[in-house]
């Protein structure tokens, strides 16, 4: 499915900026990006910029305030290809 | 130049930990300030016994303070958003050191902006010596951000 092929790319993003006491196997759907992942608010900039890069798409000041769990990052690129195709 | 003294009065910083004498030139896209090390500075004392050298994490400092707050003022200010109080971060640093910087020496930061997006200022900083032979560089980033918003 879409969905899991987004998420599997995901993870490969997100797990290298995961801090070393977090494990790539702690990165569930519902996984909180700050409260459970421990990634600084830095690191997630990080994480949205390859996000935009991997997938083509650009994500605005409103979405990054959105972003708190893997799901809500599924979401809006889900919602941005939605709106580039 | 109004502007640029703005930047200066406006940073969170104080003596003994204010490395900016001077903002040269500021745009949305590089900065260039400069510092003069006092002969008095509060690091020189043990930095080394009785050899005193600017330590790298000061220059480090200096460069983030002019490349990465100076220029984070500027660009929240052209953003039209206040910059009467604000919080700034230092979350990484990558730099290498060429040239050692005794007291008395003034030092040039000049800084290019790689990007600033979601609060993150990540620049290309390169510091200068008075005879323009580069003492280090690297890359920096922070975060800066409006408390009021």
């Amino acid at each position: 499915m879409e969905s899991d092929q987004h998420f599997g790319q995901l993870k490969d993003i997100v797990k290298m900026y995961l801090p070393d006491d977090v494990s790539v196997d702690a990165i569930e759907v519902d996984s909180n990006f700050v409260k459970e992942l421990n990634i600084n608010s830095a690191n997630l900039v990080d994480i949205v910029l390859d996000v935009e890069d991997a997938f083509g798409i650009r994500l605005e000041n409103e979405d990054m305030d959105k972003m708190q769990t893997v799901q809500d990052a599924l979401i809006i690129i889900a919602q941005k290809l939605q709106v580039k195709k | 130049m109004l502007i640029i003294n703005d930047i200066i009065n406006k940073l969170p910083y104080t003596d003994p930990f204010l490395f900016v004498d001077e903002i040269n030139m500021v745009s949305d896209n590089a900065i260039e300030g400069r510092y003069t090390f006092k002969k008095d500075e509060s690091f020189y004392k043990g930095h080394f016994k009785e050899q005193p050298v600017t330590p790298g994490v000061i220059l480090t400092e200096c460069c983030a303070q002019i490349g990465l707050v100076c220029l984070g003022i500027h660009l929240l200010n052209s953003e039209k958003v206040g910059t009467r109080d604000f919080q700034v971060a230092l979350s990484s640093s990558d730099m290498h050191f060429l040239l050692p910087v005794f007291p008395l020496e003034t030092v040039i930061v000049k800084a290019n902006k790689l990007y600033f997006r979601f609060n993150k200022l990540k620049c290309e900083v390169k510091m200068y010596n008075q005879e323009a032979q580069l003492v280090c560089k690297g890359v920096l980033s922070g975060m800066i951000r409006n408390n009021s918003i």
